[in-house]
């Protein structure tokens, strides 16, 4: 397929995707919005007030960064294996399949679609936490570069999630089972100096705690875990993560009998 | 094993698949299709008519075989064959929360058509398929022949050499079958080679120059149209009368077997072999005049019914 035509590809399942979760902003923008206010409100500003510092911040302070981290993750997962996984069960991804669009393009395309709406949401969640408080970005290049690395990581995870779902409990059962508790573990709401040592050494094989972490030094200039590492595991989950989907979709699974 | 001509739209060798539950769907097929044809691919269901759509549209993996598509492999040059092939699928395969037009303009984009060529070939072909007026509604707004008509718009916005329809006409009323038909036929003089399952024989015998019986993963017939209905050794016509029949006609010809229907209507049972022209001398002279006559059964039904029982 020539350059310019893998291109329109990409670009015309990047726009499709958004189309999709832009149509849908009741379900898909709102209430992230509305959830990650309600912590910013009941946790930074009415408990928070109470708890004092955190890693020498306003509790507020401290857990915004990891609360828009949360909503990026949440989101972009979400996206790419709710679309994908629709797209299965509705029989349309066949539109795609029987196209001469390359098997990476079609990878490329749902995961910058989910990455868009974890961008989109993690920006609106941020322009809700000046409501509650004063963000000043410490590193405004590397904050943004973690925020592009998390969405495509979870992007990319949710795009594996609905190769190989069959049922749409399927597509629910990781987010409630394994996301949700690597997000809450991973250091949105506390400093993990706070956990004894062994808490410390378990807290430290959750990827998530790194991308929060990193995400934290991006707007507070301050950090649990050594950034460099933690941007390193970063683009080795991408890269792993990428390498995987590719090689299930040659391989056909969950979509070519 | 047969040679293949390059210059066929589609040649298939030794095709076989077996699915994971272990159910043989194909059991050695050898096809061709000719360029700038329109071809019938018939069978009961289940005789793995889809399947051989899935290998060619590379959906469904094939066990072992060949699939050439205008000289090339589909397995080895998957742009160059997908670029050529238009697929309408049995089942609907769209979002059903899209617009009609974004459905098309969409696809297009898919095989490298942006912008405004794009927009032209949605409109060209929402327009051809009377799918235009509706470009702003949702896809699920759409009746069951609106929906098969917008596959039919969104496989040929590609504008494909060749147009693969498996069962397009499947719950569409009569008139909108028939002008389905019309547009067809204008879309294979304009040079695309199509490819058509169904299940409307009539169709098949309307449209179709050439034809193959599939049964049970294999193929039971494959010849033209033309040389399939000669092998039907007799027919039955219906007359219906003008004038209330108070007699039977007679015929001294002991090919010839004449029943009576109702008091306007008879059926004369006779060689394929032969013309019926005789027929209309022996009914002149006995004062019978005809208003109109048609076949008792559709021929290519008969046909296609003996080679499944073959």
């Amino acid at each position: 397929m020539q350059a310019n035509h893998i291109y329109i590809a990409f670009e015309t399942i990047l726009i499709k995707e958004v189309r999709r979760f832009t149509r849908i902003w009741l379900q898909t923008l709102v209430p992230p919005a509305i959830t990650i206010g309600l912590y910013f409100l009941i946790f930074g500003n009415l408990i928070g007030g109470r708890i004092g510092q955190m890693g020498g911040y306003n509790y507020v302070d401290f857990i915004v960064p990891g609360l828009i981290m949360m909503a990026v993750i949440q989101n972009a997962y979400a996206n790419v294996s709710s679309s994908f996984f629709s797209n299965k069960f509705q029989r349309c991804i066949e539109e795609i399949l029987v196209s001469p669009v390359p098997n990476y393009i079609i990878l490329l395309g749902f995961v910058a679609g989910g990455m868009a709406r974890g961008v989109a949401v993690g920006l609106i969640v941020t322009a809700m936490s000046f409501f509650f408080t004063s963000l000043h970005i410490e590193h405004v290049f590397l904050t943004l570069l973690v925020v592009l690395l998390t969405s495509m990581v979870f992007s990319l995870a949710g795009f594996i999630n609905a190769l190989y779902a069959n049922t749409f409990d399927d597509i629910s059962i990781i987010p409630t089972f394994v996301l949700t508790p690597l997000i809450y573990l991973g250091g949105v709401f506390y400093s993990i100096e706070l956990l004894p040592s062994f808490g410390q050494w378990i807290s430290a094989l959750n990827p998530v705690l790194y991308m929060v972490n990193t995400f934290r030094y991006g707007i507070l200039g301050t950090s649990d875990v050594n950034i460099v590492w933690a941007l390193f595991m970063l683009v080795v989950f991408s890269a792993g993560l990428f390498a995987v989907a590719l090689y299930l979709l040659r391989k056909g699974t969950g979509l070519r009998q | 094993m047969q040679t293949i001509d390059p210059r066929n739209a589609i040649s298939i060798r030794g095709l076989t698949k077996t699915y994971a539950n272990g159910f043989q769907a194909l059991k050695g097929i050898d096809l061709d299709v000719k360029e700038n044809d329109f071809f019938a691919l018939l069978g009961p269901n289940g005789a793995g008519k889809s399947t051989i759509i899935g290998i060619i549209s590379t959906l469904v993996r094939a066990s072992s075989g060949t699939i050439q598509v205008f000289g090339q492999n589909v397995a080895t040059h998957v742009y160059e064959t997908k670029l050529s092939l238009g697929i309408v699928p049995q089942e609907i395969n769209f979002s059903q929360f899209e617009k009609v037009g974004d459905i098309v303009i969409t696809q297009a984009g898919y095989y490298g058509l942006r912008g405004e060529l794009a927009k032209q070939r949605a409109e060209k072909y929402l327009r051809k398929l009377d799918l235009w007026e509706k470009r702003d509604n949702r896809s699920r707004m759409l009746s069951g022949g609106m929906k098969r008509r917008l596959m039919i718009a969104r496989a040929l916005v590609h504008e494909p050499r060749l147009l693969i329809l498996d069962e397009p006409t499947a719950g569409v009323d009569i008139e909108l079958r028939r002008s389905m038909w019309e547009f067809l036929q204008e879309l294979n003089r304009n040079g695309t080679t199509i490819i058509l399952t169904t299940h409307y024989l009539e169709e098949a015998e309307s449209l179709c120059r050439n034809i193959a019986i599939i049964n049970q993963g294999q193929i039971v017939e494959n010849t033209s149209m033309r040389k399939l209905l000669d092998k039907l050794a007799r027919q039955t016509l219906i007359f219906d009368t003008c004038d209330e029949l108070k007699t039977l006609p007679a015929f001294n010809d002991s090919d010839i077997q004449c029943n009576a229907i109702d008091s306007h209507s008879f059926e004369v049972s006779l060689s394929t072999s032969r013309d019926i022209n005789g027929l209309y001398a022996t009914l002149s002279d006995q004062g019978v005049l005809i208003k109109g006559m048609r076949n008792k059964t559709n021929r290519l039904e008969e046909l296609f019914l003996s080679s499944l029982k073959s």
